[in-house]
This record gives structure tokens, C-alpha cells and sequence, in this order.
């Protein structure tokens, strides 16, 4: 049975650009996929995709069991979308824009009423409920999209890249959002250019690039695809380096690399801390003084930088000075 | 921010009265447009002070020296001008349309719309609709104006409310049916700044290339034609004809001889054919 969102084969193309390049995704109920990938990879239209916004060329998608092209406005009925921009209207009062949101999703003005004030008071905006959204900063903005992105508690949730530009506390507050929502059983898709909001958040992760799914699975598979766990060691002599390189070849499962000048040996292994702790041992029984040892994890950075061979924060912050988003955007018309 | 509804069994909701929907989500978004229009204020004003900019400067600039059907008296140019100004006005609301619209696309806002599952139209007749609220405040505005200045009904023979009211409604539907290429425009450009410009300046030609400020028959016989076939002449020579303004057009060209049925023709047409149009880019809307 597919998942709550479900895509096969997602063609979309803009001019020359390959937006998309035959994605599949498949997200199980009550499951978070981060989906994550460099400015410009096919994340936002992947989401336009999914949302009924925008009309794949080729390719079929599933979201909350209704058919995106053929049954869109069921779709809509059972999704909540939060995008790059806060989209909320600045002319008007918080609660005006959470009540107009709620009209919209086919509420009755009364349950709208009732709904925008609990929204209010779950997202601590009760105080700035009748203020405009003009006067909001950024953090609040976010937390008033995302509100009413939850206005009917839709079974099915796409957020896109939601906390870019916010500042740390913003978005550990809006982290703290996302896991209770999840918790409570939302299925959700998340894009994001952050390796760690993807490690933090998601249960699944899919790497996006030029408009293709490279690597899939969870954050510990992908880091295990990256060559899993490698010991560190730091000699403090550099006469000690070749010993050493014996030893940590005896215990690795693959070639030590060794940095002369930092006296830094590392070798891939498996086993985790109790080989650690026999490398230690047989360390000291051949008498090797070390300044530091460790069993160092990939991050997804480095996971990133062996699928795509460049590195996602690089290009990333490249992205950063073009309107955010908007390459990807400026595309489609 | 504590206990976010448990949305697991979040179901669908569905459609309090499907028959209805489409009204009640343009109403909505219409309600939200005027809240817009009531906080931006200046938006309003400035909109009021270009119409009655014109009927000043025309009046006493252009007043003495034109000749409307053979009369170079200055009354009867304002009785003659205030027709043109009103419809004027009423086109120049496509400007706010257009503007508002693709403001809406830039902020994201038509997205969000277009992620609700609200009918497909509601968006932009919401938009026109609270446009006409303005366009009709606008107006009224203007006829006090003009009465001051000393525009009079009847000056030209006689009429009566209903036919001044009619003139009105004329006038207003022309307006409406503006928005919707206003609407069009929204859509169509990258940005709010182009939304501005591209929403006004090829009104200038439509409203100019016609009988609104000057006799038709002094102009070259092809734009004389141009001139009199312009959906926005017959509404100005309706109006005159409906007032009792002096200058109205003689000529032969149908909607000269039938102006208020032309008018109405013309009207519906722009807003089956635009109506059509905007509503099909919105749904493919991508910006």
C-alpha cells in the first residue's frame, strides 16, 4: 500500500531546466522525509508537485490517497502547505488571517473563529492576535504561515524549507512545533538545505540533486553508505606514525590514511566503542603515546560531499545571493 | 506554544454547502480586500485625486479653448467632459487590480490560496469585486466633484433619475469589466512594479483614442473609426446620451447609434472573454 505521499517517476521540466528528473518518493503514515538538497536541486517543485500547484510533465503522485492530477481539490481538503515565504497577509490582524484561512478550507465562519483563537494560543501569538501582520517579526510571521497551514489539522503536511532565515531560537522553537505535530501523527515532507535540521527532524531523508532522488534512507544509513564509523588517532611522536598505522590496520576495514604533519591516522572500521577500546589497549601495549583518539561519525555533510561530490552548505550560501528561492521559481513562468 | 492538535485522524472536512461555495469564497476573499483597502487608505485617496485632478485641469485648462458640436462655450465642454472623466476613472481601477493581484502572487499569498480547496475563481472575483466597491466609491467622489465645478444632467434636453442611475451602472459595469483585464495583467507579470505600470499605460491610448475628451469628427477618419468603435467610446456616448450632456457623437458607426446596448455588449463580452482568461492563468499561476 503507498505511503500518505507518494511519487513516482515526477517529470517536470522549465525551458532547457530539468526541474525534476523522474522522482519517487513514498512516505509512510505518520512519517517524516526530510527531503534535502542544495538551492536550485528540485525540492521547492517537488513540493509545488505534491501541493496540486504545479503540473508535472510526466509522472503520477498519491498524496492522502487521492490522485494530485486527477482528484486535486481532495488533495487540498487533506493537506497543509507552509512555504519558503510566510505567506499570510500583512494588511491583516493575525486571527483576520487565520479565520479568512479557516472560511477558505470550507469551515463555518463560527468553527473558523473558534480555530484561529486556539491556533493563537498553541503558536503564542494570543497577545499580537489583533495586531497586522505588518507589525510581526520574522519569527512570528513563520509561526502565523505555519498556524494556518494547520488550520484543519490536515492528516498530511509539506513544509518548505521552513525555518531558512530564522534565527536559532526561532527555529528551535519551530523544531519543537514540528515534533509535536509529528508525534501526534502527521505524516509530513520537509525540504530543507540544512543537514542538521534533515538529521534533527526526519525519519527518512532523501538526497535531491539536479532534480533526482541520489541516496535515500535514514540518516544513520546514509552515514553508513559514507564509510560508517572511522577511528582518529593523534600519535604524539612522528617516529610513532608507522607503528601505529600497523596497529589501526590490523583493527580497519579498509586503507589508513595518515596526515604526516598533524600525526592524524584514520582507518574505517565496525565495532564501535569496544573496538575503541581494544585499539586503545593494543596502542598502549606497544608502548604509542597518543594525544587524542576517537571514533568519529560521518556527518551528512560528508555524506553529501560523497554522493554529489561538492559540498551542499557551498552552494548553498551561492544560492543565497540570488533572491532566495526565487531561482528555482523564476523558472517556471 | 503547547499541545498541537493531535491531527492523526484529522479528516477531510467537507464543503458546508457545495452550491454555494463559490460565492461565499469570493465574499471571503472580497471581505479581506476591503479590510486591505480600508487599512491602506492612501491607496484610496490617491486614486480619488487623480480623477479630480483631470476634471480641474480640463475644465479650466482645456475648457475655453474646445469646440464641442460646434460650441466653443467653456459650460459646455464641462458638460461634455464629465462623461469622459467618470469612464476614465472607472478603466483606471484596472490599474489597482492588477497591481494587488500580482502583489498577491509575489508574497505567496495565491499559492496558499491555490493550495485551499476554495473554488478556482474566488480569488480574482473576490479581487474585482472589492475593486467595484472602490471603483463605486470613487465615482461618487467624482460626481460631487463635478458638480461643484458645475457639471449639470439635462443640460441637453431632458432626463430623469432612472436614466442617470442607468448611466451609472453602465459606467460601473465598464469598470468591472476592466478589473478583469487588470486581473489578467496581475497574473501575467514577474512583479508588482511591472503589475503598476502594465496595468495603467496602455489605457492611455484606449481612453485617449476616443470620444471622451474631444469631437470625434475633427480626428482622420481612420482613428475616427478606432475612436468610435472603442468599447470605451460607447459607454461615454451612453452616458452623454443618458445625462443629457451636449456632444454626442452623429456619426453611424453602430455603437454611436446604439450606445447604451453597446455599451452593455461590450461590457459582458470583456468580462466573459477576460473572466475566462485570468481565471485559466490563475490555475496554471506559477510565479
Amino acid at each position: 500500500m503507498p505511503g500518505a505521499i507518494y511519487a513516482e517517476g515526477l517529470v517536470k521540466t522549465f525551458g532547457d531546466v530539468k526541474a525534476l528528473d523522474g522522482v519517487d518518493l513514498d512516505v509512510p503514515q505518520g512519517t517524516v522525509l526530510g527531503l534535502l538538497g542544495p538551492n536550485g536541486a528540485g525540492k521547492t517543485t517537488a513540493v509545488r508537485c505534491l501541493t496540486t500547484l504545479l503540473r508535472p510533465d510526466r509522472g503520477r503522485a498519491v498524496v492522502a490517497g487521492f490522485d494530485v492530477l486527477r482528484h486535486p481539490n481532495e488533495v487540498r481538503r487533506s493537506i497543509g502547505l507552509s512555504g519558503q515565504f510566510a505567506a499570510v497577509d500583512e494588511y491583516l490582524t493575525g486571527r483576520e488571517n487565520l479565520q479568512m484561512v479557516g472560511r477558505l478550507y470550507q469551515m463555518r465562519a463560527g468553527a473558523a473563529k473558534a480555530r484561529a483563537v486556539e491556533l493563537l494560543d498553541q503558536f503564542d501569538l494570543a497577545d499580537a492576535a489583533d495586531r497586522t501582520a505588518k507589525t510581526y517579526s520574522g519569527g512570528m510571521r513563520r509561526r502565523l504561515d505555519l498556524a494556518a497551514a494547520l488550520v484543519v489539522s490536515p492528516p498530511v503536511m509539506f513544509m518548505d524549507e521552513p525555518t531558512t532565515g530564522l534565527d536559532p531560537r526561532n527555529r528551535q522553537l519551530l523544531w519543537e512545533v514540528i515534533k509535536r505535530l509529528v508525534s501526534g501523527g502527521t505524516t509530513l515532507l520537509l525540504t530543507t538545505q540544512y543537514l542538521e535540521e534533515a538529521d534533527h527532524l526526519a525519519h527518512d531523508i532523501a538526497v535531491v540533486d539536479h532534480g533526482r532522488v541520489i541516496a535515500r534512507g535514514t540518516s544513520d544509513e546514509l552515514k553508513a553508505r559514507t564509510g560508517g564509523e572511522r577511528v582518529e588517532v593523534v600519535v604524539h611522536e612522528r617516529d610513532h606514525i608507522a607503528v601505529a598505522r600497523e596497529v589501526l590496520s590490523g583493527f580497519g576495514k579498509g586503507e589508513t590514511t595518515v596526515e604526516q604533519h598533524t600525526r592524524r591516522l584514520t582507518v574505517p572500521v565496525t565495532g564501535g566503542a569496544k573496538l575503541l577500546a581494544e585499539v586503545i589497549r593494543e596502542l598502549d601495549a606497544r608502548g604509542i603515546e597518543i594525544d587524542d583518539i576517537g571514533l568519529r561519525r560521518p556527518t551528512l555533510d560528508d555524506v553529501f560531499l560523497s554522493l554529489t561530490g561538492h559540498v551542499a552548505e557551498a552552494e548553498a550560501q551561492a544560492g543565497e545571493s540570488e533572491d532566495k528561492g526565487q531561482s528555482e521559481k523564476e523558472t517556471v513562468g | 506554544m503547547s499541545a498541537v492538535t493531535d491531527a492523526a485522524g484529522g479528516a477531510a472536512p467537507q464543503p458546508a454547502h457545495p452550491i454555494g461555495q463559490p460565492i461565499r469564497d469570493s465574499m471571503v476573499v472580497a471581505k479581506r480586500n476591503l479590510i486591505r483597502m480600508a487599512r491602506i487608505p492612501e491607496v484610496v485617496i490617491f486614486g480619488l485625486i487623480q480623477p479630480i485632478m483631470f476634471v480641474v485641469l480640463f475644465t479650466y485648462v482645456f475648457g475655453g479653448s474646445m469646440q464641442i458640436g460646434g460650441s466653443t462655450s467653456a459650460t459646455d465642454y464641462k458638460n461634455f467632459l464629465m462623461a469622459g472623466i467618470f469612464a476614465q476613472t472607472v478603466t483606471f481601477a484596472t490599474a489597482g487590480s492588477s497591481a494587488g493581484i500580482a502583489d498577491d502572487m509575489h508574497k505567496g499569498l495565491i499559492d496558499r490560496f491555490r493550495s485551499l480547496p476554495m473554488a478556482r475563481g474566488a480569488v480574482l472575483t473576490g479581487r474585482t469585486l472589492a475593486d467595484l466597491v472602490q471603483t463605486a466609491l470613487t465615482l461618487l467622489v467624482l460626481a460631487i466633484v463635478a458638480l461643484l465645478v458645475g457639471w449639470r444632467v439635462g443640460s441637453d434636453g431632458g432626463t430623469d433619475a432612472g436614466r442617470v442611475l442607468g448611466a451609472f451602472g453602465l459606467l460601473l459595469l465598464l469598470g468591472y469589466a476592466f478589473t478583469w483585464i487588470g486581473a489578467l495583467i496581475g497574473l501575467s507579470v514577474r512583479t508588482p512594479e511591472a503589475a503598476t505600470s502594465g496595468g495603467l499605460i496602455w489605457l492611455f491610448p484606449v481612453t485617449f483614442i476616443s470620444n471622451a475628451f474631444v469631437d470625434t469628427s475633427n480626428m482622420t477618419p481612420w482613428l475616427r473609426h478606432v475612436a468610435e468603435w472603442n468599447p470605451f467610446s460607447a459607454t461615454v456616448q451612453a452616458c452623454r446620451v443618458l445625462f443629457a450632456n451636449p456632444g454626442q457623437s452623429q456619426s453611424d458607426a453602430w455603437p454611436m447609434q446604439h450606445p447604451v446596448w453597446a455599451s452593455l455588449i461590450y461590457s459582458v463580452l470583456i468580462i466573459v472573454l477576460f473572466r475566462t482568461l485570468a481565471v485559466r492563468k490563475y490555475r496554471s499561476a506559477t510565479a
